[in-house]
């Protein structure tokens, strides 16, 4: 057994960390937030233009797709590194929606034709990509998907869809016949309304597909087993980006905890608040292991990933949780402010926890593999 | 025991519907509308007319202007009062904490000069207690008095202060004496925060909106006759103001279990069958939050039946804000989950109060003592257990430790 990532996986996070910490300044973050990314501090963008044309620089966008499509081939192990980066610098980029939901769809399920198509504009950072499922508010099901492809075309509303305000191309959701299928749909004319949420650093739209052509990826009929595949991949990604969140809160309320005095001590030396940052790292290291294990079961294509994702996912939504909103109690009257950063990881950890499927459908689908598992 | 009303309290209770009838809206379900400078001024007009009608200082003593009624006839008010558009906010402050401090604390002219205006609107007050390094250990207060005849100059900053940017008059606990350790050296005023030399700028808060604000004082002059207490007794009285503030500040502040059950029908559940109402494991969680909710409204009564007896608040009501706070941020935190993807968009409509509430329920476990300092107090104070060890009794103010 070797149940770590190798040296070379640790120089990419460590080489990511620094660039992320140039160049993902909350400075830039804070732009986003407050709507003024564009020249002069205008209304702007929903994203870090220049960071993302870093991160393709530095060929993260095509990490983990095969140099044969123009990406870099490394792995998913790669990829999970960059994720925990990314997640520790709340980098406002669409990183997640581009390679972990669409990259991650084309390379599951797309024809060689899309694969050449999309994905090395996908690596070049020239296509931004998006996943969209959800058709309102409540937990997406197979039988409540009312967006339907006929003829070549697309009709129905999408809404939420993260970054699906900036998207070039959306992997999308639709009913086909009696059956449900997954459909790849450019986005150009499609009606996008920008949706206003709580997490304004991240973009997000209502996406309104009336005729829109696109075209299925993966065998029709398929399209709930593929969505469910993308979301295990999905969610282990994301689950590192949670543990990298997570993290950054724990360190942050520690350093405050050593420093600000309370009572004429530091606060930290109260075991009020030492048992609350203790819980943190409980729980930060339990979702740490079941994100390595994900890892492990995606970068290897182990039928044990289905569990595996589901854990990662459930124990990495707590963990940003809990430490996001305890590392705002640690500090105090100063953490309830806009100035201090504390707010921005309560608010990214939420959209986490309910971009890839809520907590309580990812404890479904666990239970119900765990049933499978140990079926007497 | 009984939980029915008297001949006298149902007699009480519909006087006061028929008030709250003929001079406020209904609540809207779900959110209200923002705070524009409209909603001050029809705040300052209903609470005059409360005030006229008697339903303002309902167990305040008659001497003072109050109705000199049991507690009881204050829950009965509130639980009407509950159910029409909020106005009371700007008011919770003074009514709640500094009036009933200067009423119990303060001398016959200050009574005479400051109770009436409170309780008919006319004035509001803000508390200023909280500064950039005396939060959770408010009593490690450094804006300095300093005497000057028969008045005192005050200088130095305070931080956290809500509502101080539409009060008239603030209740100000400041250091007098450095060289005594840090309880002896306390003194309560009160200040006029139009003085010039009050400078009042708001702090944007996590949530988006600025309700409270940094109060920097340059050589501020206050009369003596403006102080509350002796010199050196800040600390004592301070303590009067806590103690209301903890029955003051504990209510239930936002969408409660009603409101997420009325979310839960509408939406699916995670099993992907059937309405999130039936699921099992909502279902469980439901029922904890209305034994959260009903254990606090129904130990509010006992708290408000001792009181009728007369008792004082005591170091036990510190569990209000504890069992609301954390209840709101677990409820708004399912809500938004429950609605999966969805959940992260900040809505206009109704269900727009889940995400709102989502994003200032950590202040309410911050302000008026923090879930830590209220657990401290509850484990010292109500069941007795031995004080952490004290670095700062016997050793002068000035000569204390202090971090960032
Ligand atoms: C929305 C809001 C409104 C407010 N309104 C007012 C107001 O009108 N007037 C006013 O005077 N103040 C007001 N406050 C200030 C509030 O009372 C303080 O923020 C609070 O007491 C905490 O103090 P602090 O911010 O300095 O945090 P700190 O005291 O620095 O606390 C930081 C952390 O340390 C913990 N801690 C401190 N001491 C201990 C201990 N002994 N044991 C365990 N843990 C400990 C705290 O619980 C907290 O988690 C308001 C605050 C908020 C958030």
């Amino acid at each position: 057994m070797n149940f770590d990532f190798s040296d070379e996986q640790k120089q990419l996070k460590d080489e990511a960390r620094r660039f992320l910490a140039d160049k993902a300044s909350k400075s830039a973050l804070r732009k986003i937030l407050d709507g003024q990314s564009g020249l002069d501090g205008k209304a702007g963008a929903s994203y870090d233009k220049t960071l993302w044309k870093g991160v393709a620089e530095m060929g993260w966008l095509g990490a983990a797709i095969p140099e044969a499509h123009g990406g870099l081939g490394l792995g998913r192990l790669e990829l999970c590194v960059l994720a925990e980066e990314i997640g520790r610098s709340l980098a406002a980029v669409p990183f997640s929606s581009t390679v972990y939901f669409f990259a991650e769809a084309l390379l599951l399920a797309g024809s060689d034709a899309q694969k050449a198509a999309w994905l090395p504009k996908i690596a070049q950072g020239d296509a931004i990509g998006c996943f969209a499922i959800s058709e309102g508010p409540g937990a997406v099901s197979a039988s409540a998907i009312r967006c339907s492809y006929e003829n070549g075309a697309l009709n129905g509303v999408k809404t939420p869809v993260t970054d699906g305000d900036v998207a070039d191309a959306a992997i999308v959701l639709a009913k086909e016949g009696s059956g449900l299928s997954l459909f790849l749909a450019p986005l150009e004319g499609v009606a996008r309304e920008s949706l206003k949420t709580l997490e304004p650093t991240r973009g997000h739209a209502a996406l309104t597909f009336k005729n829109t052509k696109a075209e299925r990826i993966g065998e029709a009929g398929r399209g709930w087993e593929l969505a469910e595949a993308v979301l295990d991949r999905a969610a282990t990604l994301l689950a590192f980006e949670q543990v990298g969140g997570a993290q950054a809160c724990l360190e942050m309320a520690v350093d405050y905890a050593k420093n600000r005095y309370a009572f004429s001590r530091p606060i930290g030396s109260f075991q009020g608040i030492k048992h609350k940052l203790a819980d943190m790292y409980v729980n930060i290291e339990v979702a740490r292991s079941n994100a390595y294990y994900a890892a492990w079961a995606l970068s290897t294509e182990a039928p044990e990933l289905k569990l595996a994702a589901a854990a990662a996912r459930v124990a990495a939504c707590e963990a940003y949780h809990f430490a996001a909103k305890e590392n705002v109690q640690t500090h105090g009257g100063i953490g309830f402010t806009w100035e201090v950063d504390c707010h921005l990881f309560y608010r990214r950890a939420k959209l986490l926890a309910v971009q890839a499927g809520a907590p309580a459908v990812w404890k479904e689908k666990l239970v119900r593999q765990l049933e499978a598992k140990n079926a007497a | 025991m009984d939980f029915n009303d008297t001949p006298e309290e149902a007699k009480f209770r519909s006087e006061a519907r028929a008030f709250l009838d003929a001079n406020l809206k209904p609540k809207l379900r779900g959110r209200e509308p923002g705070g524009g400078g409209d909603e001050l001024a029809r705040s300052k007009a209903y609470q005059k007319k409360k005030a006229d009608a008697g339903f303002s200082g309902i167990t305040w003593p008659k001497e003072h202007g109050g109705r000199g009624l049991p507690a009881i006839f204050q829950v009965i008010f509130g639980q009407e009062e509950g159910k029409y558009e909020p106005l009371g906010g700007p008011f919770i402050i003074g009514l709640g904490m500094c009036v009933p401090t200067i009423i119990s604390m303060g001398t016959d002219a200050q009574r005479e000069r400051f109770v009436a205006k409170a309780l008919n609107g006319e004035e509001i007050w803000c508390q200023l207690f909280s500064e950039p390094s005396a939060g959770s250990d408010v009593a490690a207060a450094r804006t300095r008095a300093v005497k000057d005849g028969e008045d005192w100059i005050v200088n130095g900053q305070k931080v956290w202060t809500s509502g101080a940017h539409i009060s008239d008059w603030g209740l100000l606990l400041v250091r007098t004496d450095p060289e005594l350790p840090k309880h002896k050296g306390l003194t309560m005023f009160i200040v006029n925060m139009k003085d010039p030399g009050v400078e009042v700028r708001p702090i944007h808060q996590m949530s988006g909106g600025s309700n409270f604000n940094e109060v920097y004082f340059t050589d501020v002059r206050i009369a003596d006759a403006m102080r509350v207490g002796g010199v050196g007794e800040g600390w004592k009285v301070a303590l009067v103001t806590l103690m209301n503030e903890r029955l003051a500040v504990g209510g239930s502040p936002g969408p409660d279990y009603a409101e997420i059950l009325e979310l839960a029908r509408r939406l699916s559940g995670p099993s992907g069958q059937g309405a999130l109402l039936q699921d099992p494991a909502f279902r469980q969680k439901l029922a904890d939050w209305y034994v959260s909710a009903e254990g606090y409204k129904l130990g509010r009564f006992r708290t408000m039946t001792a009181l009728s007896k007369g008792g004082v608040p005591g170091p036990e009501s510190s569990i209000g804000k504890i069992i609301n706070a954390n209840r709101l941020q677990d409820i708004t935190n399912a809500a938004i989950e429950a609605q999966d993807h969805y959940g992260i968009v900040a809505q206009d409509g109704p269900d727009g109060v889940f995400g709102d509430a989502y994003l200032w329920a950590p202040g309410l476990r911050i302000a008026g003592g923090s879930d830590e300092i209220l657990k401290n107090i509850i484990a010292e104070r109500v069941l007795g257990l031995p004080q952490d060890p004290r670095a700062d009794k016997d050793v002068a103010f000035k000569d204390l430790p202090t971090g960032r």
